[in-house]
């Protein structure tokens, strides 16, 4: 009954018949419609706008690429090196197919990176799209996973010592911490059972969540429609007869076009790294990890691949002496503040309450387990953002110089992280990673304060052009 | 960015405060001169060979360097009567503790470990040293376990010291040296009253080998070019496909620039 409802598919040549047949059986027209043709994407997308459609690509290079690997990729401990080198020496383009992998696995996280920069830059999280960005952060988290599991297939010395510093985190967690990571492993130390459990938490498992979220993610984006760089919602002003926004264009074709010139920018940059240096000086593909793994070996000094770099750094930067005379004195003066701020007597009492509690654990506990906490903190605390940004605009172009210098040393605090975690430690780089610590956590504890105050610039009715 | 400056400083200054390492040489390498790579061949099989594998090397691969399959079977083929073999060893890796100490390291790759600068400049750093189980240290790598094998080519090196009161000096004279050298920075205390801090170490032949400094050197940068070319083989094809590549993609970066300004002339 309902199929001859349905009108006939037109505009598609000899495809007519064949797509009428499908959608009179499936929902494509109404899909096709909802999310390409008839999905109204603010006119005003800037270069930021690139990121999101650019990371959903890499993830279909990963994906690919990441099949054929597993075609000849062995996850033993006695084979899983040999067999790396023996898909980039023997199998036909396999060198190909694996330097695309690595590149990618990098490449993701500058996109990924960018993409929530852009996010930041212009409260794209803001009301609505909480959830919106909840998924993102989920989708973040997921993809830390991925890479982190990833790293430790190739089994080279960064591979192992990598994954054994990691895990050894768990360790730190009170009672249950020396079960939980014995139980992670699979063993005392990270061995054979280690890699055959990671392999499959990387090809199937967290893949499988991945592609769960990026499509919770673009559902509920077309939900509540496309932020963009003002701030202001599109859905406000529309056409009195169409009913559609006056500020937006059809996703397809506009931004197909424009977003398949995205990525040919990004494939340029991304085969420049993949034919003409694919380790990236070190930082892409680690010279030490072309070391075999040798668990009776501890490097001198281990690192993280990049990506990873920045919490690293807030990890070793949580000293004894750090958590005494910074995270403490914190926790104090952040308790003030707060119950300084809030009306409510019970609110009070219950913030009075957890000061103190964390207080005795900051001064009972061993510093690994704050670092641990710490570490932990710096990524989850992106779930809180849309509450934590106060501000009366979402856009950076209308907010105050309070919040564009908070922004501003964030960057720059997450880019020194970054670097310091890398390096060796020295009692300078602790400091100095303390120092940008405290600028990290700062950046988000104090916003509700500081983006309500700060003094901005109205928003526009609707979208300026570019 | 003036914060970030600052704090990059402050980083750099403490870490300099330690022992400085050695300055390595920059290896004269060049994974396309063919002549190179099938001498730094023949070395590789002759000297390195015997103890340490390249497991994950097959000597059919050698054909590439522009070597007939009948030439490698003649020249390059001592463990083994099948070109499609990879480059193992007879010697297992428990013997191999029991003999040396520890075992050898598999050299498929060492090159992307170590970088070839470091291969280049440990091969020529060798000198005598009474105190260590072999007789060798090594400027690059202190008290290796591996021999100088090739002494009998390099000549035999002492290691020599010469003190300054400055940095900038010790300098001068350590950038005038053929072979390795590096400088130890004491404390004031341990300098005592001359002030002298800055030591200077560098490495002198005392008995000539065979080969004179120079055809050692060149002996080593072919076998450095080689164990760097063996590390990657594909890596001259990597880089002629990367440039069809970005051919294509430059094609494609102007027909989908146009298409997109096309389509976009009417969103005002």
């Amino acid at each position: 009954m309902a199929a001859a409802e349905k009108q006939a598919v037109t505009g598609a040549g000899p495809f007519n018949d064949l797509l009428t047949w499908i959608d009179q059986r499936f929902p494509l027209m109404e899909t096709w419609r909802k999310h390409l043709t008839e999905y109204y994407a603010p006119k005003n997308f800037n270069f930021w706008y690139y990121f999101g459609s650019l990371a959903l690509f890499v993830l279909v290079i990963q994906i690919v690429t990441g099949i054929f690997l597993t075609m000849n990729y062995k996850p033993d401990a006695a084979q899983a090196f040999a067999s790396v080198e023996y898909i980039m020496r023997e199998v036909p383009w396999g060198w190909w197919i694996r330097y695309m992998h690595s590149t990618g696995a990098s490449l993701f996280f500058i996109c990924v990176y960018l993409h929530m920069f852009r996010a930041m830059l212009y409260g794209s999280y803001r009301r609505p799209r909480e959830l919106l960005w909840i998924f993102g952060v989920l989708i973040f988290l997921c993809l830390m996973a991925e890479a982190f599991f990833g790293y430790l297939l190739p089994w080279g010395q960064m591979s192992y010592w990598g994954a054994q510093v990691i895990v050894n985190l768990f360790d730190a967690i009170p009672v249950i911490g020396p079960d939980l990571a014995i139980w992670i492993r699979g063993d005392f130390v990270v061995s054979d059972a280690t890699l055959n459990r990671f392999f499959a938490y990387h090809v199937i498992a967290v893949p499988l969540a991945l592609l769960a979220l990026v499509v919770a993610h673009l559902l509920a984006l077309h939900e509540v429609g496309s932020s963009n760089p003002d701030g202001v919602e599109i859905k406000n002003v529309k056409d009195p007869k169409t009913g559609r926004p006056l500020d937006g264009i059809p996703f397809h074709p506009y931004y197909t076009v424009k977003d398949t010139f995205g990525v040919v920018v990004f494939l340029i940059v991304f085969s420049m790294v993949v034919f003409f240096a694919p380790d990236a000086g070190g930082y892409f593909l680690e010279h030490n990890n072309f070391i075999p793994a040798d668990p009776l070996k501890t490097p001198a000094h281990i690192a993280p691949v990049w990506y990873f770099t920045p919490y690293y750094s807030i990890l070793r930067a949580t000293t004894d002496d750090f958590v005494l005379w910074v995270l403490a004195p914190g926790v104090v003066a952040f308790a003030l503040l707060l119950i300084w701020s809030m009306k409510k007597n019970s609110t009070r009492m219950t913030v009075g309450v957890t000061a103190i509690v964390l207080l005795a654990g900051l001064l009972n506990l061993d510093a690994k387990v704050w670092g641990v906490v710490l570490m932990a903190t710096s990524v989850m605390i992106f779930f809180f953002l849309p509450w934590l940004d106060r501000s009366p605009v979402k856009s950076i172009r209308y907010k105050g110089p309070i919040t564009k210098t908070a922004l501003t040393l964030f960057v720059i605090v997450f880019f020194v992280l970054g670097y310091l975690g890398t390096e060796s430690v020295t009692e300078g780089r602790t400091l100095a990673a303390q120092i940008g610590t405290a600028v990290y956590f700062l950046f988000f504890f104090l916003m509700p304060w500081y983006s309500k105050i700060d003094k901005c610039l109205p928003e526009p009715e609707r979208v300026t052009s570019k | 960015m003036k914060a970030l400056v600052v704090l990059l400083a402050l980083a750099a200054q403490l870490a300099l405060a330690a022992e400085e390492p050695v300055r390595l040489d920059s290896a004269p390498i060049d994974p396309r001169d063919v002549a190179s790579l099938q001498t730094g061949a023949r070395s590789f099989v002759n000297y390195c060979l015997n103890c340490h594998s390249a497991g994950m090397m097959r000597y059919h691969k050698l054909l590439d360097l522009g070597l007939t399959e009948q030439q490698v079977k003649e020249n390059l083929l001592f463990t083994t009567d099948k070109i499609g073999e990879l480059m193992n060893v007879a010697m297992t890796r428990k013997d191999a503790k029991e003999w040396l100490g520890t075992a050898p390291p598999d050299l498929s790759v060492i090159a992307r470990a170590r970088g070839p600068d470091w291969l280049y400049t440990y091969m020529r750093s060798f000198y005598r040293d009474p105190e260590s189980a072999t007789g060798w240290n090594n400027m690059v790598f202190e008290h290796v376990a591996m021999p100088h094998v090739l002494w009998t080519l390099s000549g035999q090196q002492v290691q020599e010291e010469r003190k300054f009161k400055n940095m900038e000096q010790a300098e001068a004279v350590g950038r005038q040296q053929k072979n390795a050298w590096k400088i130890d920075v004491l404390t004031p205390d341990q300098a005592g009253k001359d002030g002298e801090r800055f030591i200077l170490k560098t490495i002198r032949t005392e008995t000539a080998g065979s080969l004179s400094q120079i055809e050692y050197d060149i002996m080593v940068r072919d076998l450095v070019n080689f164990m760097t070319w063996m590390s990657e083989p594909n890596q001259i094809t990597r880089k002629q496909v990367g440039y069809v590549v970005m051919l294509v993609l430059l094609v494609l970066l102007v027909l989908t620039y146009l298409l997109y300004k096309e389509f976009w002339k009417d969103v005002h």
